[in-house]
């Protein structure tokens, strides 16, 4: 640490230098988190998920609905401690671009099986007691700056005409994975609006189990009831169903790895020109510690400090402002990413990143400086 | 009188690892923009040549997709009897009504992907005339028969030509692989509308298309029908309803495209920066000589200039050469209109090509203009004297 001053010294003789050099590598590591963010906030949904509860579909597809008569036969199920149902609802607001997710849900069973949406109790109360009322997630609110007691009218897709909701409740998240874009309104208020043929169906069945050992056994259970009725049933935990949408994303995680790793080679090449054109006009230098009795090792070291602090530099700055920048900006791509925020391990193994990039530019200049021969060098300057 | 790009070249070729270190960075930048490009487009083409402007399709009015569609029968066949469609050689009217559902197949790979599964008549193949069959042949009405789109075939699990696979609790034998083009209809399954209604229990159809005799007819037959409250339906282009399943995600891709390129660039002139005015800096002395032999300041600018956009244009001349391959690639995602699954392939356009030379020429001149000013505004005798 006693040549820290030096390495400074060093680092700020060219100040123009070490300020672009630190700002490119800052710019790399922007990218890097923000396009992990992207991958992250796909899977938050899958952070979010319960172990201790089971998504009961139709076994073909989502199109096709469950009918409400399974309730009775899946509470029987052994090992099942809980059951509620809802109808994935496909509206949207005003515009087809202002998506976000709206579900019909049983009211009575809702916040027993979803326990990390967080209600206040008279908010839930007057949830319950209103047929057209609706709770929204508090980031959901924030973007259109819904407030209780706002008439909100969603135009459905699925279900035809406006729908007019009544906000009653704002939910916030128990952790910061759960998604605050989701409406929930009354599941029986869809159910008697429909015409009868399309009544007294269920898109999709969640079961609470009393401990996630359970989840293959039950799955199991269930699906073979109704193995052979006319709507077979396809059982899975809340974290397999939600990456089977992310699956269907395809490659857009190998495709945003592809980006980010052209990105940071592309920073890495010129922070290794950088270093090397530092280290160059520095050989006169390096000659004279050499001969002052600065060892070889040491001034390998001497060296490469320096390209690593620059580059730790950089990534601190980088990673920092991405952070700071999607904290809480309510960011949602168009509803593409509902929870779009920087994780800390992203942060971490952006630093990790910066590092290597700053061993990986300092290695061949810290070489070329230890193997300096000082004859040649202090010939060459003179 | 202006200094010969020769000294330029030579420039570039004396400090080779530098060059090099700074263009393929600048290439790599070129290399994202024109990969970015390339996804969206090729995202976006897909679903655009879905649809032609012959066609016009009718659905539900509210919906957004056929999937959340709701066509009776009775409106399908009022539909059908509007002048306003062509007719086919036999006279009959040039529309079909269709059947589409989810369903949820295994990929190679085993996971599981959902996919658009199509009831057709014997119209359908007529209206889209980009769809052919590649191998095998047509499925027989009335038979448990079906034919796959050859983008499915290559990434689905038993989708083969002699396969069976189980749909609504039956094994439907495989007969054929249609070509659509790389459309949508690449990754779609097709079998007979009437036998799929009973079978998998939808007494509704989710579409009409039809062809219109004279697209200019198409207002027409639009107000015609979205006015009849009896049919409550919504009638589109068939080319502008597919193009707006595409435009969120193709909007979002070019957005991601264009953030991550010019935040990207930014970086990569923060290093032509720093090779250029390092540049400059090792040729004090020379420049000093030029501004002697009576070289105007101008003139050096230019040069600096252009040996920064030379650099540059090597960057993003690399950055071409390794995009070319990616041109082609099949990749797939979630076509969020319909929730099924979509592949399509990347499009590197010449177009393209040229906006990711320009960009590294752009990332070239802002890159050497401070450094190339700074070499202009040179004392002479300053600079003959400096090391």
């Amino acid at each position: 640490m006693k040549y820290l001053r030096l390495v400074l010294a060093n680092l700020l003789r060219s100040k123009r230098r070490t300020f672009l050099t630190v700002f490119s590598i800052a710019v790399a590591l922007f990218l890097f988190c923000t396009l992990r963010t992207v991958i992250t906030s796909f899977e938050a949904a899958m952070r979010a998920s319960n172990a201790t509860r089971l998504v009961v579909r139709h076994a073909a597809s989502l199109v096709f609905p469950l009918p409400l008569a399974y309730r009775e036969r899946l509470a029987q199920v052994p090992g099942v401690t809980g059951i509620t149902y809802g109808n994935w609802f496909g509206g949207y607001y005003q515009d087809p671009k202002n998506q976000f997710a709206q579900f019909a849900m049983d009211v009575s069973t809702f916040d027993a099986l979803f326990p990390e949406c967080v209600v206040s109790e008279p908010e839930k109360e007057a949830f319950r007691a209103e047929r057209t009322a609706c709770i929204i997630g508090r980031s959901l609110a924030r973007k259109y700056g819904w407030k209780i007691g706002d008439e909100i009218p969603i135009i459905g897709t699925i279900f035809p005409g406006e729908w007019r909701f009544t906000v009653r409740g704002i939910y916030t998240g128990a952790t910061k994975d759960v998604d605050e874009n989701t409406l929930f309104f009354h599941w029986d208020y869809l159910d008697q609006s429909l015409p009868a043929g399309r009544r007294s169906l269920v898109g999709l069945y969640w079961l609470r189990i009393a401990s996630p050992d359970l989840a293959p056994a039950v799955s199991r259970r269930v699906d073979a009831i109704f193995e052979n009725s006319a709507q077979p049933t396809k059982t899975e935990t809340e974290k397999a169903f939600q990456a089977g949408f992310i699956s269907m994303l395809g490659n857009v995680r190998l495709l945003l790895t592809i980006i980010g790793s052209a990105i940071v080679f592309a920073i890495l090449l010129v922070t290794i020109n950088t270093m090397m054109m530092a280290a160059r006009e520095r050989t006169a230098e390096i000659a004279i510690l050499k001969s002052l009795g600065f060892g070889d090792g040491r001034i390998l070291f001497l060296v490469g400090a320096e390209a690593v602090l620059l580059s730790l530099a950089g990534g601190l700055l980088g990673s920092g402002l991405a952070a700071l920048v999607f904290h809480e900006s309510d960011f949602t791509g168009g509803g593409f990413f509902p929870n779009f925020r920087v994780l800390p391990e992203t942060v971490v193994l952006g630093l990790g990143l910066a590092l290597v990039m700053g061993i990986v530019s300092g290695i061949v200049p810290a070489i070329q400086a230890a193997r300096l021969r000082v004859a040649d060098a202090i010939r060459k300057v003179a | 009188m202006s200094i010969p790009l020769a000294y330029n070249l030579r420039n570039l070729y004396a400090r080779k690892v530098s060059t090099l270190l700074t263009a393929l960075g600048i290439g790599l930048v070129s290399w994202v923009f024109i990969f970015t490009l390339a996804l969206a487009g090729g995202f976006q083409a897909a679903l655009q040549s879905t649809g032609s402007a012959r066609n016009a399709i009718v659905i539900r009015s509210g919906s957004t997709a056929e999937l959340t569609s709701i066509v009776p029968r009775e409106v399908a066949a009022q539909v059908e009897t509007q002048p306003e469609i062509a007719r086919a050689p036999d006279g009959a009217p040039l529309a079909t009504h269709e059947l589409v559902v989810l369903w949820n197949l295994e990929r190679k790979n085993g996971t599981t992907a959902n996919v658009v599964v199509r009831g057709v008549t014997a119209k359908s193949m007529a209206l889209r005339p980009g769809v052919r069959l590649l191998r095998g042949r047509m499925f027989r009405p009335g038979l448990e028969e079906v034919v796959v789109g050859k983008l499915l075939e290559e990434r689905m699990a038993h989708c083969s030509v002699g396969d069976r696979i189980k749909l609504a609790g039956r094994q439907w034998a495989i007969v054929g692989v249609m070509d659509a083009g790389g459309t949508a209809f690449d990754s779609e399954i097709w079998g007979d509308v009437e036998l799929f209604m009973p079978v998998f229990d939808r007494p509704v159809y989710q579409s009409v298309t039809l062809r219109l005799d004279e697209p200019s007819h198409f207002a027409a037959l639009q107000k015609r029908l979205e006015s009849d409250p009896r049919m409550s339906v919504a009638v589109k282009r068939e080319d502008l309803f597919y193009e707006a399943q595409s435009a969120t995600l193709a909007t979002l891709l070019r957005g991601l495209g264009f953030f991550v390129t010019l935040v990207m660039a930014l970086g990569a002139v923060f290093g032509a920066l720093n090779t250029m005015y390092a540049a400059v800096g090792s040729r004090t002395k020379e420049i000093g000589t030029l501004l002697a032999l009576g070289f105007s300041r101008g003139s050096i600018l230019l040069s600096f200039l252009v040996e920064s956009v030379l650099l540059a244009l090597v960057g993003g001349l690399i950055g071409c050469a390794m995009a070319l391959p990616v041109n082609g690639i099949t990749t797939s995602t979630m076509n969020f209109a319909s929730f099924s699954e979509i592949a399509f392939r990347f499009e590197v356009t010449p177009a393209m090509l040229l906006a990711g030379i320009v960009f590294a020429a752009v990332m070239g001149v802002v890159g050497g203009f401070f450094p190339s000013r700074k070499a202009a505004r040179r004392v002479i005798v300053e600079a003959l004297r400096e090391a």
